[in-house]
């Protein structure tokens, strides 16, 4: 019993750092339609700066919010700078994340080096709780809480404010939007520094227990398609409960097959990519 | 014949590039050898890519994977002793193209965007199994130790001289090959659904089953490159299904032009 307790929390809280970083890669794809390769490298800098200002700090919340600066004005740029210059050209917005991929990931080798790193639980989460007989690290309940926030967070924001509203116009009908007299590019560099945004506080979160080393970039990106794709790409209740599954699908197969752990996690994908192409709750095409 | 006029001629450029690439391996060190068989492999590789890309209009993201494949059934083989490079190649070709006909069902039901979100996760998927199957793939590490092929004709493959020519013939039986398909009826059909697919179904064409025969063939010849590299480099580990590799061949196709 014990064991089935403490493997479903670790799945949960992987399943919350997962829908950080699926939802952000889900809201650009959504609207944009660029696929984002580049998302996990917001991971990748979020915690790698975040482990800096630890060090220097010893403040977890200093660290996360200068982090979060940092990847949103790299995602900002990312955009406004470059991306937009070849909007609706998919092949060649996705051509051009992956070289952001490749710059990325060479200046923080250059600037981090390779060797796995882990960054320091905030002070305040380091100990263990009893939960009747079992004994589980605080700071893991403290991530599925704090991706419980910001999932209810985004789902105001989404259905409550007038931007979120403007930005599910746009995931329906870019082109109408525009119609309607919104400034759609200031739109696309909003959403596209949310995505980043998320991304970076998944990294800051996620790097005490999944770590941070040369490659996470790609892992992260990789459960992130897989999410999005069994979700349905641009929906967000899609990316929760496609996190939902893959986290603990992932963990438990992880904790029973080892081996095959990512069969567990692909076999379902294919189901679902045969069954229907754009996900549970994606939009049907046509 | 004057000078000038042979040099007007329309074979003297495409003569003079064979000659200088049947002599290039007397002309220049053992590295630029080994880069020019590198060229020919990828050169096959991003030819097969352009089946889809260029011809179908199809912008996979993933086409890594079947160069993998053919990549590691080479691998396994080599190590289980079956050193026949005909039986290899075809076996290889015939996985690639396997791998292919299983991703082309689920891929082909999306277009665009999702499309090549789709391809690009499958081939991740193949590098996620790669990666974490160790006791079949040894992971990351990778199956090392994979000499060259037996042809039986008498032609001993391991020194990089050899395997230039060799390569090249692969090569250029590979572009006559898909000269011959491309600019075959089928091939006609492939770039009229790249130019307007409601047109060709309204036609009468099978427009689903040419793309997906087009994914299948793209598959199989991606194969032959897979198949090449692992005996040119000695050995497979998953980053035979990276991203980079998928995307590299997107740029040289970009580079080169596609659809031609």
């Amino acid at each position: 019993m014990a064991f089935w307790i403490i493997q479903t929390l670790n799945g949960l809280s992987f399943s919350m750092m997962l829908f950080l970083v699926a939802a952000g890669f889900t809201l650009i794809f959504g609207l944009m339609k660029i696929i984002n390769i580049a998302h996990g490298s917001f991971y990748l800098l979020s915690a790698y700066i975040g482990l800096t200002v630890l060090r220097a700090t010893e403040n977890f919340l200093l660290a996360t919010i200068a982090s979060s600066i940092a990847v949103v004005l790299v995602g900002i740029a990312m955009q406004s700078l470059f991306l937009r210059r070849f909007y609706m050209k998919e092949l060649q917005q996705v051509l051009l994340t992956f070289g952001f991929v490749l710059i990325i990931a060479d200046l923080c080798l250059w600037i981090w080096g390779g060797n796995p790193m882990a960054l320091p639980k905030p002070s305040l989460f380091r100990g263990s709780i009893w939960i009747g007989n079992v004994v589980f690290p605080s700071y893991r309940l403290f991530v599925i809480l704090v991706g419980v926030i910001i999932a209810v967070g985004l789902w105001i924001f989404q259905e409550k404010t007038k931007f979120g509203a403007i930005v599910r116009a746009g995931v329906d009908d870019e082109e109408m939007l525009r119609g309607s007299g919104i400034n759609i590019q200031m739109v696309f560099v909003g959403v596209f520094g949310l995505g980043a945004l998320l991304a970076g506080i998944g990294g800051m979160i996620g790097g005490p227990f999944v770590g941070v080393f040369p490659g996470v970039d790609m892992s992260m990106l990789l459960l992130a398609l897989v999410v999005v794709i069994i979700g349905g790409v641009g929906s967000l209740k899609g990316a929760f409960l496609g996190s939902l599954f893959v986290g603990l699908t992932d963990n438990f197969g992880k904790a029973l097959f080892p081996e095959l752990s990512l069969f567990t996690l692909f076999a379902p994908m294919a189901i679902v990519l045969a069954i229907r192409p754009t996900g549970i709750f994606g939009k049907i095409e046509e | 014949m004057k000078v000038a006029e042979i040099l007007k001629g329309p074979f003297f450029f495409p003569f003079l590039f064979a000659v200088l690439i049947l002599l290039f391996p007397f002309l220049f060190s053992n590295y630029y050898v080994g880069l020019a068989i590198q060229i020919f492999i990828m050169a096959i590789f991003a030819m097969s890519l352009d089946i889809l890309v260029g011809h179908t209009g199809l912008p996979s993201m993933g086409h890594a994977a079947y160069y993998g494949v053919a990549a590691y059934a080479t691998g396994f083989l080599y190590l289980a002793g079956v050193k026949n490079f005909w039986l290899v190649i075809v076996l290889g070709m015939g996985l690639g193209g396997l791998s292919a006909a299983f991703f082309g069902l689920l891929a082909l039901r999306a277009r665009g965007p999702y499309f090549m979100l789709i391809t690009l996760a499958l081939s991740q998927v193949l590098w996620g199994i790669a990666f974490k199957w160790r006791s079949l793939t040894k992971g990351d590490d990778g199956l090392p130790g994979i000499g060259r092929p037996e042809l039986g004709l008498g032609i001993d493959l391991k020194p990089d001289l050899y395997f230039y020519y060799f390569t090249f013939a692969l090569f250029l039986i590979t572009l006559a090959a898909l000269f011959i398909l491309l600019n075959s009826p089928f091939g006609y059909t492939l770039r009229g659904i790249r130019e307007s697919e409601s047109r060709m179904k309204a036609l009468g064409y099978p427009v689903w089953l040419c793309k997906y025969a087009g994914f299948i063939f793209a598959g199989i010849f991606a194969g032959i490159s897979g198949v090449l590299w692992v005996y040119y480099s000695g050995f497979v580990n998953p980053s035979y299904f990276g991203v980079d590799l998928s995307v590299k061949a997107l740029l040289m196709l970009i580079l080169g032009g596609s659809g031609l």
